[in-house]
């Protein structure tokens, strides 16, 4: 073996242990210790710790689990290891890889079913593709999750204990269903050439379903737990737990959680995957490579816009509700200390769009037909850089003592009122209808609609436009403003519907337009230039570094408590972090996620490479 | 006789946008309307106006090539030696100058990021008694459907409430532009304003009355507000019957999650 072989095959070698035995060694191993219980009873003797006053019969008579009333000396330490940053961190890794390959699979699926039914191998050849890039990535989140069940173990031993108390059960099938999916993705990796047309891809694609549907209930199952942190449900006025595993994983904010972080994860993957195609594109060096991962990336922004056109409207479902249950959490979210923080979430979410429309006007350059609608970009370009503006506006401002005086007070008088829901969610239904009006332009752009009822069409499009906009900024305005709180939280439905209905309307009536329309030049994969390839990048990053921000604050607004009201932080890190440290802390994990990631896409290169080893091996040629 | 268009050059065009957006911003807010916005908001909402017209200036190959093809000349040809000079010299220049004037120490105080809206505790001792702030609610508030003639009794007497006591600094507009309103920082509130009390519910108000800025928790920080502890002062009844007062007078409807 040569220098250049050794490393390959070290590297080929740690990736089949990580395919294999990693992912079953840390699931069977978290799986026997939730299962036996083994925690409270281990840790106390190992850290010296006193067990955790979990009960289920208390003097008084009532039973129940109680959470145990700690002191900074119950929670074990390890010199140079700040236990708070290595959970918070070794955490929102895992989350980040478990939501890639939640994800991928479902990205995978729709994109094998599109094959299947148009019959084009490009798109199962895309699908499997960007399912061999999810194989190492499962690899890493398992490893992930492993790390993150021994650092619980090992710096909350009291708080994992009480929680397996409550969550024994699910835990346990948690375990089980990790193994079905390892079973599934394997099955449906490995089985890709080998169930290959007719009833046999039907097959193949049950598979895809199967793995689909038991990591989205992986995922609902672990959000019951971090929910139950939350808002706890099934905990009796004396703070005793007398519920059952159901009861506490069916607490207020579940569903919320799970819709949201459903939606996300599509988006998310589409993003991920078009970071990948971004940088094989990059690193291409023949014009069909270029062409086939411009065409990926292409599809795979679809996919994440797609995703991303609801998820405003998700996150807005899950903060009403967060409101709903607990005014103190509602105001900590967005009045109190994290407010600032979700400036830069909007900031975030505003750069996503800039990304998603600015990938989407470069590819307009395709095609020679596009010409025609480049004089549109800058009215797009200014009705979202406007609805950005208000997006982004904060309520409470940072003035100077004189801009204080100049202003009359804390609140701008104009700007003011733009820093509540109600202008936020008139902004962001304004921005995803530019970015739909984008898309229209980009399908338009190569083609000339031929059916006798184009004016009449363009003119129906038009009055769409502009009587969803009257109404959004109607139900904005008035709604917002002038009623109560009810029907101003409540108007946001309308508003989430009128947006949907000219999405769906506007783009059947185009299809019907443009059915057997006169392509008047064709679209040149390949030809896009290299910035829209970084818009591709940059719309990845903001989603990780906007996921690990806004975890932070979902997990943040429960303050000095482990489970909100019921079990109380004494550790010494029972505090909440300044917004600088906070944000640091975030952008140091965006960092290690991205250089993993990027690390994922190497090896994806590097399986494809061989390299000639002529006099090497006895008796073979070459 | 033939007229020929005048053709800016893109990145004269580039400057002319972002410049007119600032002039814009300055001319409308600070001249015309009297309320300049602020430097820290001002930054933001302009790297994000920069960042627009270069998104569309770069979106076509052709204005791609039109908006840096001065810029590359600039760098590369080299009968431009003494302009590549000039503008290598006097950018970076301006660059120190806008850091010097950034740094140089002054007599301004830091500024503040300061929650106005603490989030309350969930329970609070008031009066000797606990309230649970989840679920307190203004015990005359039903009168205003059930009694509308008790209720304006009420909301008169709550206003001779605030007439006597809080006027002096929120105003007697309610517009936080009381007589002593100047010599404050924090200024106090103004009740008129959409992101204030109309975004809270009742027991908010009851709980920043009553206990006042002693009361605020530690997440408020710096604590320098000038509220007074009302509790000491007033009854129980009485700040129930000034809050009735401060959501009739604007106007508002306190933050609820029930249908009128």
């Amino acid at each position: 073996m040569n220098s250049t072989q050794l490393p390959v095959a070290i590297v080929k070698g740690v990736l089949g242990a990580c395919r294999s035995r990693t992912v079953l060694l840390v699931a069977g191993l978290a799986s026997v210790l939730l299962w036996l219980g083994v925690p409270t009873e281990l840790l106390a003797a190992v850290t010296g710790s006193p067990p955790a006053a979990a009960s289920t019969a208390l003097d008084g008579g009532l039973s129940g689990i109680a959470a145990p009333e700690l002191t900074a000396a119950d929670y074990p330490s390890i010199r140079g290891v700040n236990a708070r940053v290595a959970v918070w961190l070794v955490a929102q890794l895992h989350l980040w890889f478990a939501a890639f390959v939640l994800a991928v699979p479902i990205f995978v699926f729709i994109i094998e079913a599109i094959g299947m039914k148009t019959r084009d191998k490009r798109y199962d050849d895309m699908a499997y593709e960007f399912i061999k890039i999810s194989i190492t990535a499962y690899s890493l989140t398992a490893i992930l999750g492993g790390l993150l069940l021994f650092s619980l173990i090992v710096f909350y031993p009291d708080l994992f204990s009480y929680l397996s108390r409550i969550f024994g059960e699910s835990m346990f099938y948690y375990a089980l269903a990790f193994f079905a999916e390892s079973a599934a993705l394997y099955l449906y990796y490995y089985g890709w050439h080998w169930l290959q047309g007719g009833f046999r891809k039907w097959l193949h694609l049950t598979v895809g379903l199967v793995l689909n549907a038991v990591g989205t209930t992986l995922m609902f199952l672990a959000n019951g737990w971090v929910t139950f942190m939350m808002s706890p449900a099934g905990v009796d006025p004396a703070g005793l737990f007398a519920g059952d595993a159901w009861t506490a994983m069916h607490n207020y904010l579940w569903n919320p959680i799970n819709l949201h972080r459903f939606i996300a994860n599509i988006a998310y993957g589409g993003s991920i995957v078009g970071a990948y195609a971004a940088f094989r594109f990059l690193s291409a060096t023949r014009p069909e490579e270029r062409a086939h991962y411009d065409w990926m990336g292409y599809n795979a922004n679809f996919v994440a816009i797609l995703a991303l056109l609801p998820l405003p409207f998700a996150g807005y479902y899950l903060a009403a509700e967060i409101y709903a249950y607990s005014q103190q959490m509602g105001i900590t979210l967005m009045g109190g200390i994290f407010a600032w923080l979700f400036i830069i979430q909007a900031v975030l979410i505003g750069t996503l769009f800039l990304s998603a429309n600015y990938y989407l006007w470069c590819g307009m350059g395709r095609s020679d037909g596009a010409a025609r609608y480049h004089c549109y970009i800058k009215y797009l370009a200014i009705a979202i850089i406007g609805s950005f503006l208000v997006w982004f506006t904060p309520h409470t401002l940072v003035l100077t003592n004189e801009e204080l005086k100049a202003l009359g007070g804390p609140y701008h008088k104009y700007l003011g009122p733009l820093g509540i829901m109600p202008a936020k969610n008139t902004a962001v239904n304004i921005m995803i209808l530019a970015t739909a009006v984008s898309f229209l332009f980009y399908r338009r752009s190569n083609r000339i609609a031929t059916v006798s009822w184009v004016k009449a069409g363009n003119a129906a499009q038009l009055a769409l436009y502009t009587a969803g906009i009257a109404n959004l900024l109607f139900l904005g305005i008035y709604h917002g403003y002038f009623t109560n709180t009810v029907y101003k939280v409540a108007a946001s439905i309308p508003q989430v519907m009128t947006t949907l209905i000219i999405i769906v309307v506007s783009i059947t009536l185009d299809s019907l337009m443009y059915r057997g329309a006169r392509e008047v030049a064709p679209l040149n994969w390949g030809r896009v230039p290299n910035r829209a390839q970084y818009a591709l990048f940059l719309l990845a990053v903001a989603f990780t570094w906007l996921m690990g921000l806004m975890g932070y604050i979902r997990s943040g607004i429960r303050q000095h408590w482990h489970v909100t009201d019921v079990f109380r932080d004494a550790s010494p890190d029972a505090y909440t972090p300044t917004l600088g440290y906070a944000a640091n802390v975030v952008s140091v994990g965006t960092i290690a996620f991205m250089v993993l990631v990027i690390f994922v896409f190497w090896l994806s290169q590097v399986s494809g490479r061989r390299t000639p080893s002529e006099g090497f091996w006895k008796g073979a040629a070459g | 006789m033939t007229y020929q268009r005048l053709r800016v050059p893109r990145l004269a065009q580039l400057v002319l946008v972002i410049g007119g957006t600032y002039g814009g911003f300055w001319l409308i807010f600070d001249l015309w309307l009297g309320q300049p916005i602020p430097r820290s908001l001002m930054g933001m909402y302009m790297f994000f106006v920069v960042v627009g017209v270069l998104m569309v200036f770069t979106a076509t190959e052709k204005s791609t090539g039109q908006l840096v093809g001065p810029i590359r000349a600039l760098v590369e040809d080299p009968a431009r030696r003494w302009l590549r000079n000039v503008v290598f010299t006097v950018v970076p220049a301006l660059a120190a100058l806008g850091v010097y004037l950034q740094m140089q120490p002054s007599d301004e105080p830091p500024l503040e990021l300061r929650s106005i809206h603490p989030a309350p505790p969930s329970s609070v001792k008031i009066f000797g008694k606990r309230y649970d702030l989840m679920s307190l609610e203004n015990p005359y508030r039903h009168l205003e459907k059930d009694d509308p003639e008790q209720f304006r009794e009420l909301v008169a007497a709550g206003g001779e409430v605030y007439i006597r006591n809080c006027q002096y600094c929120h105003g007697d507009k309610l517009d936080g532009k009381g007589p002593y309103a100047q010599g404050l920082n924090p200024v106090p509130l103004n009740f008129q304003d959409i992101g204030t009390i109309a975004q809270l519910q009742e027991s908010f108000l009851f709980w920043r009355i009553a206990t006042g800025g002693p009361g605020l928790p530690k997440e408020a920080t710096p604590w320098i507000s000038s509220m007074p502890v009302w509790e000491d002062f007033l009854s129980e009844e009485q700040i129930w019957q000034v809050i009735l007062y401060l959501y009739d007078y604007t106007g508002h409807r306190p933050r609820s999650w029930g249908h009128e």
